[in-house]
């Protein structure tokens, strides 16, 4: 099959207003005869059910947390951008789509970018009418801050917990519905198959997970807002539930999985203590505004540091390397987050990382704390030479600013941020990979539609920081609401869809069979041991430095870790019971799965762009020398891959990428 | 560190449930709590016995999902974390270590430490919200200044994670911690105000109605709150409460 992105005809700007104005409408007493089901109740998922309600459809709605709240994004610290240009510092619909597709290293497809910059102050319009808490200055007006890889003030923030409010604001939304009926919500409820008939999303499966009982839900079309699919890694900033369960058995279905190996490895993470490590913490990107990243420039001092024997501030500022400054001037601390992460890395490797596993780095807020200590002694007469008093002062305005990530990271290190520098290392934070969509966000199979992180539209290669919240609920509020519409225009006589039909049948036995064949394995291991086994994998050989031999050799351990999975695993309890190690092994079953698809996309792409570095590709000299060198000759395109069995049949089919309204330019931040 | 646990065991809503006691060894201080049940569950797996069950997700102290009864404590012995940022070096070599579910007669008991707490989302679909729709036409967010202070207050009752730990703690099991803040965080914006009368006489009855007992000021709620949410937020909600029943 052949891709059509389905991009609308015309100018750029007027695109998304035009194909609005000439897509089919589904009338109001008709939206009543048609049933919308929603998977995921995170930012997407959740606006996007309380929309699709607030038209008049009928939306059912799944997740396997026991409350819509739970979901992932409630843990997004930073902020959401948004083209207000309230800071009068240039900003506008243009430069936010511009450093969109920028920082995604010219892998997003310029369309959907400019309808998302286009959207995204109705976003902030809709969240405040909510009753979003936003951040707000003493003027009563909306206060912003800058993030990595931009150079304007346009992230609205509600301290560091941005995600959870906007979320709290969908889950308000959806409550409402919920309340009048129009949304039956489904909690502790996991998607496990996509039904098609006749060629279209017809329904899921879905196992109560407090009953294990299987269920047939129908409904006229499909929305999946499943989120991504970092926990392939095992550890990352994702919640332990977060899966790609949903997604894998839509691509088992028929629809096609683009750029797998975009994933998005956080710069500022709280670094690994120990082999017991289930998930990691992300440390919001907003620090980097203030704190100052830096290694010992001597490794004796480093060595000296892991041991015990030096404490980071006895080191003078001579002794400092404050390397992301010393390496890109322009943007200093504030580089996109895969350039952050690959020197922090390249330090670390080089013998230069300062905790006892040698794979961390410094976030310094001292200067930061003198420089607002000074200001604040000047606004308030105090003595702006006394260095207790610029201290004191100074830590007030940094912990009105951060506070809530300072205490998190004093409860999980043990160590007060305020006195000693913090320890970052980078994590895996997001994927940008997806289910391959065309504009109005369906995917390849009619009737079928992701959104959110689940899809891989609208970030390319590299996300930029406080762009997900944005992607999540311009999709859910103001994108999908619109375009599910001229597909559903053809439904309006239908009638209820039957679940009686030979698809859900054969789907359910399906399922069913999975389930068997994991209760009655007699292995020996649990779940655990196979997830971190393959997290071990992905991260020393997909991670964040990639080439061609480890790649290969992923793809066959990964291959054969499966085989070992299915004979050795042990699954305790039984089918029809809440049985959380039954959920876990069908999980880690799709991750193995999808593994190796990953791996094989990696290698299929010899070139580096955004998040994905490959060694092969790199600059050999000028003032790039070493840095990430893209090949647009041979790789614009989206990888999207289409089942046929094991991963390694997967066939790949390409979506040319064109730039018509932007140049591509290597990246420099230098 | 070698410790002993003592743990809620219990197969389902129906079963009578006991404790259970489970010696554990090699428990590193800068493992989280949840990481020593996770490894006190691989054993148990690998012993062929049945995991214990618990509630959990995002494991950095935000979605609300964890639980848990620690040594009599919701979330355990440290103040503003919930368990999954809890850390054993809070523990001695040696210690006993009593885990339960959050008890409340409108919290029942799913498996083990697992608990329903599905009341609370039907208290918040009675009135936690603001009746607009999505239609991208509302008028411009900086239309209306909110003074930073009431901006900051809202903001802060709006930090709750939904967790339960007010109604586990409290004696009388009420939920008035958790229903207060969400009508105080409308109660201080402006957009709040149109529908404030209703907000919170619907609220609270919906609350009443799912059997969470009655507030009797002891305060222990705000103590054992993960997110530090202040009992001026039920003060507010019983001004707000008198108003509106005076309205009719």
């Amino acid at each position: 099959m052949a891709l059509d992105s389905k991009i609308p005809q015309g100018p750029l700007a007027d695109q998304w207003t035009n194909h609005k104005n000439k897509i089919n409408l589904v009338n109001p007493a008709n939206k009543r005869l048609i049933d919308v089901i929603v998977v995921g109740t995170g930012l997407a998922g959740g606006s996007a059910a309380a929309t699709l309600a607030e038209l008049g459809y009928n939306v059912k709605a799944f997740c396997f947390q026991d409350s819509p709240r739970r979901a992932h994004s409630i843990a997004a610290q930073g902020g959401i951008n948004a083209a207000k240009n309230y800071q009068g510092d240039g900003d506008s619909t243009y430069r936010l789509f511009y450093d969109t597709v920028k920082g995604g290293d010219y892998r997003s497809r310029e369309s959907n970018v400019y309808r998302l910059a286009e959207v995204s102050t109705n976003i902030i319009d809709q969240c405040v009418a909510q009753g979003v808490p936003f951040a707000r200055d003493y003027g009563g007006l909306l206060d912003n801050r800058s993030f990595g890889g931009v150079l304007v003030s346009r992230t609205f923030y509600a301290k560091g917990q941005t995600g959870q409010q906007l979320l709290l604001g969908a889950y308000s939304a959806m409550n409402r519905q919920i309340g009048r009926g129009k949304i039956k919500m489904y909690n502790r409820h996991e998607m496990l198959d996509v039904v098609i008939v006749d060629g279209k999303a017809r329904g899921i499966i879905t196992r109560n997970l407090i009953t294990g009982e299987i269920e047939r839900h129908s409904a006229h079309a499909v929305v999946l807002g499943t989120g991504g699919y970092g926990n392939v890694f095992y550890l990352s900033t994702n919640a332990m539930g977060s899966n790609v369960t949903a997604a894998w058995k839509a691509h088992k279905r028929g629809a096609y999985f683009a750029n797998p190996c975009y994933t998005q490895i956080h710069p500022t993470c709280i670094p690994v203590s120990g082999d017991h490590q289930s998930k990691l913490t992300l440390m919001s990107e907003s620090l980097r505004n203030d704190g100052r990243i830096w290694v010992p420039k001597k490794k004796e001092d480093a060595i000296a540091i892991r041991e015990g024997r030096l404490k980071p501030t006895d080191l003078s500022e001579e002794d400092r390397d404050y390397y992301l400054e010393r390496r890109y001037p322009a943007f200093g601390n504030l580089v996109p987050r895969d350039v952050a992460s690959r020197a922090a890395k390249e330090r670390c490797d080089a013998g230069f990382g300062v905790n006892k596993t040698g794979e961390a780095v410094y976030l310094d807020f001292a200067s930061a704390i003198e420089r607002y200590g000074k200001e604040q002694a000047y606004i308030h007469h105090e003595d702006a030479n006394n260095p207790a008093v610029v201290k004191r002062l100074g830590q007030e305005v940094v912990k009105n600013k951060y506070g809530n990530l300072f205490q998190m990271y004093e409860k999980i290190v043990d160590q007060n941020p305020y006195e000693t520098p913090m320890m970052i290392y980078p994590a895996v934070h997001y994927t940008m990979g997806g289910i391959w969509v065309d504009y109005n966000l369906q995917t390849t199979v009619p009737g079928l539609y992701a959104i959110g992180e689940a899809n891989f539209s609208d970030h390319g290669a590299n996300r930029l920081g406080a762009s997900a919240l944005m992607q999540g609920l311009a999709d859910g509020y103001f994108v999908l609401p619109y375009t599910i519409g001229d597909y559903l225009s053809d439904d309006i006589r239908t009638g209820p869809i039957s679940t009686d039909s030979p698809e859900f049948e054969e789907a359910e036995k399906n399922v069913k069979s999975q389930i068997e064949t994991l209760i009655n394995n007699n292995g020996s291991k649990p779940v655990d041991h196979f997830h971190k086994r393959l997290g071990k994998i992905m991260w020393n050989k997909c991670g964040m430095s990639r080439n061609a031999t480890d790649l290969q050799s992923a793809i066959d351990e990964i291959s054969a870790l499966r085989t070992e999975f299915y004979a050795e695993v042990r699954v305790p309890g039984t089918a029809s019971e809440f049985n959380e190690e039954l959920a876990k092994a069908m999980r880690v079953a799709d991750f193995l799965e999808l593994g190796e698809l990953f791996a094989k996309d990696a290698l299929t792409r010899n070139e580096s762009c955004g998040g994905h570095f490959r060694e092969e590709s790199v600059e050999l000299d000028g003032p790039q020398k070493g840095e990430a060198k893209r090949d647009d000759k041979n790789f614009t395109f989206v990888s999207a891959w289409e089942y046929k069995g094991e991963p390694k049949d997967a066939v790949l089919h390409k979506e040319a990428l064109t730039y018509e309204n932007i140049e591509l330019k290597q990246r420099s931040y230098k | 560190m070698k410790l002993t646990l003592k743990i809620w065991r219990q197969k389902n809503a129906q079963d009578k449930g006991k404790m259970v006691q489970y010696p554990i060894d090699g428990i590193d201080g800068d493992m989280s709590f949840l990481e020593m049940l996770d490894v006190l569950n691989n054993q148990l797996i690998e012993q062929g016995d049945e995991p214990v069950a618990f509630d959990h997700d995002c494991r950095e102290g935000i979605c609300g999902m964890c639980s848990l009864f620690i040594n009599g404590e919701a979330h355990g012995p440290d103040r503003l974390v919930t368990t999954c940022q809890l850390h054993m070096r809070k523990f001695k070599d040696g210690d006993t270590i009593v885990i339960e579910p959050f008890r409340a007669n409108a919290f029942p008991v799913v498996k083990d430490l697992v608990v329903d707490r599905s009341a609370f989302d039907r208290v918040q679909h009675a009135g936690g919200f603001i009746s607009i729709n999505t239609s991208g036409n509302t008028q411009d967010a900086n239309a209306i200044p909110i003074e930073k202070v009431d901006a900051d207050a809202a903001f802060d009752a709006a930090t709750c994670i939904g967790c339960g730990a007010c109604v586990a703690t409290c004696k009388n099991s009420s939920a008035m911690l958790f229903v207060s803040a969400k009508v105080s965080q409308f109660a201080l914006l402006p957009q709040g105000q149109v529908e404030a009368t209703d907000r919170v006489l619907n609220m609270v009855n919906q609350m009443d109605e799912e059997g969470f007992g009655n507030c009797t000021n002891t305060g222990a709620c705000e103590v054992e709150c993960p997110k530090g949410i202040s009992l001026e937020n039920i003060a507010r909600m019983n001004r707000e409460f008198m108003s509106a029943s005076l309205k009719g």
